[in-house]
């Protein structure tokens, strides 16, 4: 009964070929985060120091760095933390907001208000100077970017899950189900959620390209992974100071963001198409 | 015997920053089981918040209800249990009453579920034979409500209430949101499912024609008050209250021989936000005169046919 | 269709119209094959039942249908004469709104809700005609009282008007350019009884001022028996019985017809069970064969489900589809 529901939504998905194309996209880089010890040629803390800054060549197919390190390999176990940030930060963030936002959208009044207004502080600081200060004042470590991330980040999935349940909450099947005398929990699990879930879970998809951004950003302000362990924003980091003479250590890893945070945003979007009922033929 | 439900001056106001509401505004009925009491009024008339307010689906400002004997006016949570297995509702709208992720048969089984009586076994089987009862074929058992038209998901709207084997179905425009030919066959199965268990029903509905139909007794509430209550065929054939006999010349009628004049009232409804003590009509009918702006007293003009309007002998003799 | 009695000019005439919906998936089949006339002056009911396919038609004679999904492949729409279905999307602009008006169930989506009611007509106005500011809002003000709306209302937004007062300014609104035909889908179906005969018998007088011809649809008898000159019965695309209200609401002759009134309440009945038409409406991505109705219909025989029927003129004016209707002499 269940799978039939998702085997719409995954065939209307599947008709979208931007999605599809994102979702291989994906897959690729998240196979090459966990097999990224197969895959490397070298290790990522292998330096030569005398054959710092290479072109391409046979053995370092995207060249060196600075230290002789190979790019390729960088840029390989990059994609662990970065994604590892990204979704981490994301998820927990997605958790929070979608049971605070619960909350605020089900019991309404005085509940709602306090947790609107305090949601409506975040609104006031600017999502990523919120993030730096508290990771700043956390202190640089890839924990602490995540928690930094995560708090920045939730607000946004709590106020679209309180939104989207107040639409819910306003249909005659929950009040069937208060007349079945069906309690609080099961009224909220079984008959709200799943049906003001939809949005939050677009938005997850689409958020994650962002939060991999300020993982990277993080990174790249050294508050967040610290040398020697590759990231993506570290290593564009790195670069800066050669962006003139050796371009390609800043766009390897540019590249691969930008592709990461395009293809979580294309699935996203596809996604919210396959999910709209509106859209339902 | 006493009736199966007494409601006795029963209020519901809702505050708003205009003012306070007056939805439902001292309303007194008996009902007995079998029966059928039609609710009828326009848009607004406080109808659809009197079954609520009946099922405690909204708490009643003030007022006695007494069902089966016992007194409802403020059930504890255990007392509210019980009585919501024993009262259910009917939806107008087959479309935003069904849960949309949820299957026909888990819809329907809701109620067994939660009420934990039976085994799953047990509540499978019952499943099944409600299913038979209201007439839904068993391959739909497992499919969503937006796979199924109109007519189907009010039969399951239907089950899901029988389920509990309740007394008493409050039934909010069950048909209105149903074509013509569908709409009749919901009627028939109501009618031979309270012939069948006994059930009361109090049918709220602004269509005219389906109420005369099925009710026993019809109750007309105009801007939160009973403007007029008396049995069907009275009511069609003797309205009293000249907001009824407006009512009545406004239905449509479908067919080119019976086009008597009809009375077409002046203005629109207001709602009854602070209303004035005097009758809620008054702004809108023709017969006001300073004697409607005092409050109007229910008369009961023959056996069970009740009034209320300070002139209707006035203008029943003209 | 026929010509009804009386020897009027023809303003709409619809001929074998054929509408599709194409999805990925599969073809609804919408409209198959209606044809119909309205005269100068008269009102046409198109009465019949949710998907029945009226809507569509009112839309392909706007040509507001979006396509694709929708698919008009057949069949032409002449309105004076001249197809409508072979005008530029430029000729059209000058035709919708100044010759041929529609009006909706509900009135909101009609109106702009930030802009005042007396403006949206006077802008209406100016759309089609070479009138001056002032002389546009002064007709939207003789609009309005015609409607039976006070012209001081002129200067109000749509939010301010309770739900028949909006349906008037749609009213006044579609008949602000005086259009030969104007299109009334339900347009009192969101409105309580009372409000409801208002604005009905407001618009018999209108029509009868002005001599619009209209097109009615609608699925309630009572609106057809109180309004309309002629009515159509739609079922599943076709106009399955076409006649005067007379031939329609005293000779009925189609099942389908029949079992629609059968499942009325009636008013005077004292029976105790509705007569409703068993089953459904068919399928429109998966019509049967024969006759449409034959699923349901109680004298169905073998002839109803392998033979589509004709359009057979069983008295005149009267037009039936189904094999059991003999032409009477």
């Amino acid at each position: 009964m269940k799978e039939k529901k998702q085997n719409e939504v995954w065939k209307r998905l599947k008709r979208k070929k931007i999605a599809v194309v994102a979702m291989f996209i994906l897959l690729a880089l998240f196979l090459m985060a966990i097999f990224a010890p197969l895959l490397a040629p070298y290790g990522y803390e292998e330096a030569d120091l005398s054959r710092g800054l290479e072109k391409s060549s046979r053995e370092h197919l995207l060249g060196t760095d600075r230290l002789g390190r190979d790019t390729l390999s960088r840029l390989i176990y990059g994609s662990r933390q970065s994604l590892q940030i990204g979704i981490i930060a994301l998820t927990s963030a997605t958790l929070l907001g979608v049971f605070v936002g619960s909350i605020a959208g089900y019991y309404g009044g005085f509940v709602d208000n306090a947790i609107m207004r305090f949601l409506d502080l975040f609104n006031g600081i600017p999502m990523f100077l919120l993030t730096v200060t508290l990771a700043a004042v956390l202190g640089p470590s890839l924990r602490n970017a995540i928690i930094a991330i995560a708090i920045a980040m939730w607000p946004g999935s709590a106020r679209l899950m309180r939104a989207s349940i107040l639409s819910v909450r306003e249909m005659e099947y929950i009040e069937a189900a208060k007349s079945n005398n069906a309690n609080v929990w099961r009224i909220i699990l079984r008959h709200i959620v799943p049906n003001a879930i939809a949005p939050v879970l677009v938005s997850y998809t689409m958020g994650m390209g962002m939060s991999v951004l300020q993982g990277a950003s993080l990174s790249f302000i050294g508050l967040g992974v610290q040398p020697p362990i590759p990231e993506w924003g570290a290593m564009i980091s790195d670069a800066r100071s050669l962006m003139r003479s050796q371009p390609q250590l800043a766009i390897y890893p540019g590249i691969l963001v930008m592709v990461t945070v395009l293809a979580f945003n294309m699935l996203g979007d596809g996604l919210r198409d396959a999910l709209d009922p509106r859209l339902k033929d | 015997m006493p009736a199966l439900l007494e409601v006795r001056n029963l209020k519901k106001y809702f505050k708003n920053p205009a003012g306070t509401l007056h939805a439902v505004d001292d309303i007194s009925f008996d009902l007995d089981s079998g029966r059928t009491l039609g609710v009828v009024g326009e848009s607004g008339c406080g109808k659809t918040t009197l079954g609520r307010t009946i099922l405690h689906l909204i708490d009643p400002t003030s007022g006695e209800m007494k069902f089966d004997g016992r007194n409802i006016s403020a059930p504890t949570n255990k007392e509210l249990i019980r009585l919501r297995e024993e009262m259910r509702i009917i939806f107008q709208d087959p479309y935003s009453s069904l849960n949309p992720r949820m299957s026909v048969s888990t819809a329907i089984m809701e109620p067994l579920q939660i009420q934990g009586k039976l085994s799953k076994a047990e509540i499978i089987e019952e499943t099944r034979s409600l299913m038979d009862i209201v007439g839904i074929a068993r391959r739909f058992e497992n499919a969503y409500p937006h796979e199924l038209d109109g007519g189907r998901r009010q039969r399951v709207g239907v089950a899901r209430a029988l389920s509990l084997r309740p007394k008493f179905i409050v039934c909010d425009e069950p048909v209105s949101a149903l074509d013509v030919s569908i709409q009749a066959q919901i009627i028939n199965l109501m009618l031979d499912l309270q012939e069948e268990r006994g059930l009361a029903y109090l049918f709220v509905t602004h269509d005219l024609s389906v109420v005369k139909y099925i009710s026993d007794d019809i109750m007309v509430m105009y801007l939160g008050n009973m403007v007029e209550k008396a049995p069907s065929d009275e009511l069609f054939k003797s309205p009293l209250h000249p907001y009824t006999k407006a009512l009545l010349s406004a239905i449509p009628v479908p067919n080119l021989r019976d086009q008597t004049e009809r009375i077409i009232m002046q203005g629109e409804l207001t709602s009854p936000v602070n209303p004035k003590p005097g009758c809620r009509f008054m702004a809108r009918c023709q017969y006001a005169s300073e004697e409607c702006a005092e409050p109007q007293v229910l008369e009961e003009h023959a056996p069970d046919h009740f009034v209320a309007c300070c002139k209707y002998k006035a203008l029943e003799n003209n | 269709m026929r010509e009804v009695e009386n020897n009027q000019e023809t303003v709409l005439d619809i001929r074998d119209l054929i509408v599709k919906y194409r999805t990925t998936e599969s073809v609804v089949h919408a409209v198959n094959g209606i044809n119909l006339k309205v005269s100068k002056g008269e009102t046409v009911g198109l009465v019949g039942e949710t998907g029945a396919g009226k809507t569509t038609t009112a839309r392909s004679i706007m040509r507001i249908l979006q396509t694709p999904p929708a698919d008009l492949c057949g069949g032409e729409i002449l309105f004076h004469g001249e197809d409508i279905l072979k005008k530029t999307e430029a000729q059209m602009r000058k035709i919708r709104g100044k010759q041929i008006a529609m009006i909706f169930q509900d009135p909101m989506t009609a109106l702009n809700p930030i802009e005042k009611v007396g403006l949206q007509i006077a802008e209406a106005v100016k759309l089609h005609e070479k009138v001056s500011q002032s002389a546009a809002i002064e007709k939207a003000c003789d609009m309005l009282e015609l409607v039976g709306i006070p012209m001081e209302r002129y200067i109000e937004y749509p939010h301010q008007f309770s739900g028949g007062m909006k349906q008037r300014v749609v009213i006044a609104m579609a008949l602000a350019c005086s259009p030969e035909l104007l299109i009334a889908d339900e347009p009192t179906t969101a409105l309580d009884v009372t409000i409801q005969a208002q604005v009905l018998q407001m618009m018999q007088e209108l029509k009868n001022k002005l001599g619009t011809s209209v097109i009615m649809i609608t699925h309630d008898l009572g609106i057809v028996a109180k309004s309309c000159q002629s009515v159509a019965v739609v079922y599943a695309g076709e106009i399955v019985e076409y006649g005067t209200a007379e031939h329609i609401f005293e000779h009925t002759a189609h099942p389908y017809t029949v079992g629609l009134f059968d499942s009325l309440p009636q008013l005077d009945s004292t029976e105790k069970r509705l007569k409703p038409i068993k089953g459904l409406m068919p399928d429109p991505t998966n019509l049967p064969e024969g006759c449409k109705f034959c699923d349901r219909c109680p004298e169905a025989s073998e002839e109803c489900n392998t033979q589509p029927p004709e359009a057979r003129e069983i008295t005149p004016g009267h037009i039936v589809k189904c094999h059991h209707r003999e032409v009477s002499e």
